[in-house]
């Protein structure tokens, strides 16, 4: 469920995959199979070591791929994956034919796009903000507190959202009617129209501090000299920001953004799922949401496999795409 | 204005000290609204439950107490839910750790003939993931499902640990390696005498992660082993409270019930909210405790190679 914060590494990593390419398809395909098992025996501890690793990767990541089947089945568990029987793409056309679904799909765009965004400005913002303050002791105080929310389990989170917006006491509503904007307080949780905007605000405060990170080291390798001759030439702080720091971390923006796109239907769980109530759940429930509650409540496992399915397919197509848009734009990329 | 201009320094135009002044007050917001949830919870922990109903607790305690504490100390299930929480957090650390290291020296060799391959197979899985059911199904294969294992096998390995492991270790001169085999080290040797002990900073950052990760988990408690006592977490037992106090407090009762029980003569009770508040402190102490400490860590681990890209 956790977003990566600096998948910056991957790209390095593949750009270099590609080159280390070229000297392999040298060999002549014959000799193959034979450059393996000598390079099997010449590497044998290093291959000691990864083969653990590998089954665990092969038994917990790929093998429940192939659960995928289900999807395409009418699963019963008493009967298994060989004696269920199939149905073709039932599921899906079950799937897009369900009201409650579309709803679902909706909410889980909606609140994806409004994290992406509002992560996206909020982490920028403060990253730039943070590397314009001059005392460094302050700054590092506001980081180091920053940080803080990152740390704590969403089940905390959930917790302290639901306090600062109860009906009594909460203090979002002790200020809203202090400063007369309202007259009763408002039942936040219990209103299904605030619930991706409680979403996103919470998501930011969580972790606005921590995705800054990346942006603040990205600013601190823009080359001085740049600043410098800008104050020269008179450029005010504001100018400096939009001309020389915005576009400074443009690439890591970019690169960021593809990687986010990836996840554009994971839209998170722990915090839907914690916040959740029976008066906002029709703008709560999202795509991991409904595979739990047909999955694992109502045993449809089918279905629910379905669903996922849906998801990850659905993500690696918008990766796949963001990334050749970037590619065309002349951007830097994934891969 | 005295604050600013110490906060500021130097002289400098009208405009800079407008800018450097906005900025500051929208930081001290931003720490405001960051700490203010938390201290509130432990205004509220520390308060007795009687009269946090009455409302109004900010940043202080109005009737001290230890009574929260002690009432959530003095409960078996959250004793032996905490002691579940500290295994899973060391042991799943311990594991988790070295098992990524591991992969991370082995594609971190120039040389190695499954470099490549490893590295793939190994990040398409952060795109790739089969989702709940069929995952469910395999943990109940594998016997997984009602055992404590279930907190650690399936997780044990996180790829981007491994990547920001791998970036730090082939950042380390390779001499040391060449030297070392000259001298007859073989892989492992290399592994645990040279890797592994120069990457220190970089396994104290993951180690935070893996550690807050595990301590901070009750997705795997709920889905696997709800109905197993035994095997519940802290963070378990702080949903269960939440969602009760939820509970009780969309039907309007908790807060009623609990004056009820204070009125009838006990001599001190608790609310679920007090509860929720003493063990939110609890379950989010030992990690606010810890992270500033490793702060230079995990922002160079988080950064490693990532600028460069």
């Amino acid at each position: 469920m956790g977003i990566p914060v600096s998948p910056l590494t991957v790209t390095e990593d593949l750009k270099k995959e590609k080159k280390s390419k070229q000297p392999k398809k040298r060999k002549k395909q014959g000799s193959r199979l034979k450059y393996f098992f000598t390079k099997c025996r010449e590497q044998k501890e290093l291959l000691w070591m990864s083969i653990p690793f590998l089954i665990w990767l092969f038994i917990f990541k790929y093998l429940p791929l192939g659960g995928w089947v289900m999807a395409f089945q009418d699963f019963k568990p008493a009967r298994g994956f060989f004696d269920s029987d199939w149905v073709g793409f039932d599921q899906f056309r079950f799937l897009f034919q369900d009201q409650r679904f579309l709803e679902v799909m909706r909410n889980t765009l909606a609140m994806s796009l409004i994290n992406l965004v509002l992560g996206f400005l909020t982490a920028i913002t403060l990253a730039v903000l943070l590397n314009e303050l001059r005392q460094i002791r302050f700054k590092r105080i506001v980081q180091t507190i920053s940080y803080m929310p990152h740390f704590l389990s969403w089940v905390v989170v959930a917790g302290l959202v639901s306090s600062a917006l109860a009906m009594e006491d909460g203090i979002i509503n002790v200020i809203l009617m202090n400063l007369g904007i309202i007259e009763q307080p408002i039942m936040f949780l219990g209103i299904g129209e605030y619930f991706w905007g409680i979403i996103g605000a919470s998501d930011v405060w969580k972790s606005v501090g921590w995705n800054s990170i990346i942006y603040l080291a990205a600013i601190t390798m823009i080359d001085q000299e740049q600043y410098e001759a800008a104050e020269i030439d008179g450029a005010s702080r504001l100018q400096r920001i939009f001309y020389i720091t915005l576009p400074g971390i443009r690439s890591v923006v970019v690169i960021l953004m593809i990687m986010n796109i990836g996840y554009i239907l994971e839209s998170g769980f722990e915090a839907q799922y914690l916040l959740m109530n029976p008066l906002n759940m029709d703008y709560a429930e999202n795509l991991d949401i409904f595979v739990l509650r047909y999955g694992i409540s109502m045993a449809n496992f089918s279905l629910a496999t379905a669903a996922g399915m849906f998801k990850t397919v659905v993500s690696f197509i918008f990766l796949f795409a963001a990334n050749k848009v970037a590619q065309k734009l002349g951007e830097a990329r994934l891969f | 204005m005295g604050l600013i201009n110490r906060l500021t320094g130097k002289r400098r135009s009208v405009d800079d000290l407008i800018f450097d002044s906005i900025n500051i007050v929208l930081m001290l917001v931003l720490v405001v609204i960051m700490l203010y949830p938390m201290l509130n919870t432990l205004a509220i922990s520390l308060n007795a439950s009687t009269d946090t109903i009455r409302g109004g607790i900010r940043l202080l305690p109005r009737e001290f107490t230890w009574y929260n504490y002690q009432h959530v100390f003095n409960e078996a299930q959250i004793l032996r839910a905490g002691l579940t929480s500290i295994l899973r957090t060391l042991i799943g650390t311990v594991l988790g750790v070295f098992a990524s290291a591991m992969v991370a020296y082995t594609i971190s060799r120039p040389h190695f003939f499954l470099k490549k391959f490893i590295t793939i197979t190994f990040v398409m899985t952060m795109y790739m993931n089969a989702g709940l059911i069929p995952t469910y199904l395999l943990h109940r294969e594998l016997g997984l499902i009602g055992s404590f294992w279930v907190y650690i096998l399936p997780t044990l390995i996180g790829v981007f640990n491994v990547i920001v492991i791998r970036s730090f270790i082939e950042g380390l001169p390779e001499t040391l390696f060449e030297s070392a085999k000259m001298d007859g080290a073989g892989e492992f040797t290399q592994f645990f005498r040279i890797a592994l002990p120069l990457s220190l900073p970089v396994i104290a950052t993951v180690s935070l992660f893996v550690a807050v990760g595990q301590w901070n988990q009750w997705f795997d408690v709920f889905i696997y082993n709800s109905s197993i006592p035994e095997l519940s977490t802290l963070q378990y037992e702080l949903m269960k409270v939440l969602s009760n106090s939820n509970a009780a407090f969309n039907s309007g009762a908790g807060a009623e019930s609990a004056f009820a029980a204070s009125q009838s003569g006990v001599v001190e009770t608790v609310t679920p909210q007090s509860i929720r508040a003493a063990m939110t402190v609890v379950v989010s102490v030992p990690i606010i405790m810890v992270y500033p400490f490793l702060q230079k860590y995990f922002v160079k681990g988080l950064t490693i190679g990532g600028v460069k890209g």
